[in-house]
């Protein structure tokens, strides 16, 4: 079984649904973010989301984007990220780590390289939020037979049925599912519609899938962790983790209070594990 | 779903490179498209509003002090896209766009605008429907381009400041796309440019020939024949396209588009998109982009704000590839003298954008002999004055200076 299956796999049997954190790789600095992701790891992640720095993420609200720049001026590149992923890996040889991203950084890398790189660095999947799913071969067809580097699909508010039914019986790894539309970050909502959204969401997408349904977009507290891990197999948490970056670090001076964010984001981090717990009712 | 997947693409460029959010409204628009394009009313009311709302055909005029200027045996003849309408061709395009936003039953329309022309071009059109107005644009454009901000304000849009990046265009269009992302269930997106995901790029041309349709017509009346030489500036590229369309099937007839050149050849100088840039995948197409070596795009830089964009639409990276389109490069200085020269030979002042283009078109006809050359003055250049004289001002102050010193 692979890392991805054996961990929604082992979360299943623990009953909880599986954390997934997103951090920007390079996040302030190469080494502090080293430092920050090993930790969380520790803290209690389940599935580690590497976000690869852009420019100009569209997808992405102000959180992530800021953290985007404060990577970029320290001078990441995807290459770096890749050295980072890989420093993890050698750490830590169970947690899947998915590489998420857009798609320029990739093309400029070279698909194929990319690929290459990417498993030999011991990344399982990829999730490129610009990349359609008819795209999904311009990185894909890369793939060496027989290897896991699977390609996520995500799930939107606006996709429809019809589009369900191309996308998700050939799906692989795990689905993203969108709990609402526009872009990454904490939004106020109401807590029971968006229960009922994530309920209709995952019986559609159980219409065409077993695999396991992972909910992410404004996940920012311990208790949407609680409501929500009943309904599904995993929860994605970005940048309510990325905001304890943000606020330890002066950009004027770029000094950074490393050991405070890593506290903060290390208790965050815990107590989300622990909330993730089914609880016997 | 491949003839429909090729129809998004120019060559290797174009296609639809967007979140999954937007798959479902980019999919709504295409449905449009084949309703409506296929319907005979939507296209005559689209040219009731161009004739009697715009004010078309825009006429043609031969500029004859300036070739005199020149001294060239090249005749110059100017597409006049300043005297539409809000003073572009860029309402060419948001007449059929609202048009279209309307019959599909959308209340909200948004836009992003670099100059201003095209969110102005955008606000007035949703006036005139009754429709609300959104326009993103760059903290730095707002700042060069005040008057089309209040322009807009006072034609019952919201403008929204945009403070990331270089915040110019690059930018307002990122959060435009991410406004889009959140609302685009009611919201449609006016797209300012050839550029986008599939189907902006094309849609947004056939809402431009009518430009080119004109002046081929136009020209024959005037020349009794086809010009031999046809220039206009790009920047997403859609006068450009507007101008080549009903030209491009003409093998006799040179097409040249002329990028902006900045002030000197740096990354972050200029904005020649097609020249100097290289394969990628920006605001939902695959075309030239500046970007570094990583894949992170670059800050354009252009003294003119419409053509400060660090990409280009994708069917002029497919017409250079092809060869049937020149790309040329016009730097800052140049452009400025152009605009000076038609201020005071023609008693037009033109657009900086399209400066660029009448710069293009002095160097042809000061090396070419007997050419009948084609220029689309694509918008005036009023919203500019300000700028231009802010920028002119200090130079000649230092002047003196040295003079004195």
């Amino acid at each position: 079984m692979d890392r991805i299956a054996q961990t929604f796999y082992t979360c299943q049997q623990e009953q909880r649904a599986a954390i997934i954190g997103f951090l920007t790789c390079g996040d302030p600095n190469f080494e502090d973010s080293f430092n920050i992701i090993d930790a969380a790891c520790s803290a209690g992640l389940d599935v580690l989301e590497l976000g690869i720095p852009f420019s100009d993420p569209t997808a992405d609200g102000p959180v992530i984007q800021k953290a985007s720049q404060r990577a970029l001026k320290s001078g990441i590149t995807l290459e770096k990220c890749l050295t980072l992923a890989k420093k993890i890996r050698e750490r830590r040889h169970d947690i899947p780590i998915v590489l998420f991203g857009y798609f320029n950084p990739i093309l400029a890398y070279g698909p194929a390289r990319l690929v290459h790189d990417a498993l030999d660095a011991g990344i399982d999947a990829f999730l490129c939020v610009d990349l359609p799913v008819e795209r999904f071969h311009e990185i894909s067809d890369f793939r060496p037979l027989n290897c896991s580097f699977d390609p996520i699909r995500l799930i939107a508010p606006t996709t429809t049925d019809e589009r369900m039914k191309t996308i998700l019986p050939d799906a692989s790894g795990f689905i993203y599912l969108q709990s609402r539309s526009g872009v990454t970050g904490v939004r106020n909502v109401n807590p029971a519609d968006r229960l009922d959204f994530i309920r209709r969401q995952t019986s559609r997408i159980r219409q065409w899938t077993s695999l396991p349904i992972a909910v992410g977009f404004g996940v920012s507290t311990s208790d949407d962790v609680a409501s929500l891990s009943p309904l599904c197999d995993g929860i994605v948490v970005g940048s309510k983790l990325v905001l304890h970056i943000e606020k330890h670090f002066d950009p004027e001076s770029r000094s950074f209070a490393r050991d405070d964010a890593i506290h903060e984001l290390t208790n965050f981090v815990a107590s989300l594990a622990r909330s993730s717990r089914r609880s016997a009712d | 779903m491949s003839e429909r997947e090729n129809q998004g693409y120019f060559g290797l460029y174009g296609g639809r490179y967007v979140g999954e959010t937007l798959v479902a409204a980019l999919d709504q628009l295409e449905e449009g498209i084949r309703n409506f394009f296929a319907d005979d009313s939507f296209w005559s009311d689209y040219h009731i509003l161009l004739n009697h709302y715009v004010g078309r055909p825009s006429p043609i005029w031969e500029a004859k002090r300036l070739t005199e200027t020149i001294g060239t045996s090249c005749r110059l003849f100017l597409k006049r896209e300043d005297l539409n309408h809000t003073g572009s061709h860029k309402i060419n395009n948001t007449i059929g766009q609202v048009l279209l936003a309307h019959r599909m039953g959308k209340r909200e329309v948004i836009a992003e605008t670099g100059a201003g022309q095209h969110g102005v071009a955008t606000a007035t059109v949703a006036a005139l429907f009754g429709m609300k107005c959104k326009v993103f644009m760059g903290a730095e454009d707002v700042r060069r381009q005040a008057p089309n901000v209040r322009r807009m304000e006072l034609l019952g849009a919201e403008v929204v400041s945009i403070q990331s990046g270089n915040a110019t265009l690059k930018d307002a269009m990122n959060e435009a796309l991410r406004y889009w992302s959140e609302v685009s269930d009611h919201t449609f997106y006016v797209v300012g440019t050839v550029a986008g995901p599939a189907p902006y790029p094309r849609m947004v041309r056939e809402f431009q020939k009518i430009i080119g349709i004109e002046a081929r017509t136009q020209m024959l009346e005037l020349t009794g024949k086809l010009p031999s030489i046809v220039i206009a500036a790009v920047g997403g590229g859609s006068n450009a396209m507007g101008i080549f369309h009903a030209m491009i099937d003409d093998p006799d007839i040179e097409l040249i588009g002329v990028e902006a050149g900045g002030k000197g050849s740096n990354p972050g100088e200029h904005c020649a998109s097609l020249n100097r840039g290289r394969i990628g995948v920006l605001h939902g197409m695959k075309t030239m982009i500046l970007q570094d070596e990583d894949g992170q795009i670059d800050d354009g830089y252009s003294i003119s704000a419409g053509l400060d964009y660090p990409g280009v639409g994708p069917e002029h990276a497919l017409l250079q590839e092809c060869g049937r389109v020149r790309y040329e490069i016009i730097d800052d200085q140049a452009a400025l003298e152009a605009f000076y020269l038609l201020c005071k030979f023609e008693g037009i002042i033109p657009a900086l954008e399209s400066s660029h283009a009448v710069a293009q078109a002095i160097r042809e006809a000061k090396r070419q002999e007997h050419r009948n050359i084609l220029i689309n003055l694509s918008g005036r250049g009023d919203k500019d004055v300000d700028h231009v004289l802010a920028r002119t001002a200090p130079r000649e102050e230092t002047d003196a200076n040295m003079t004195r010193r």
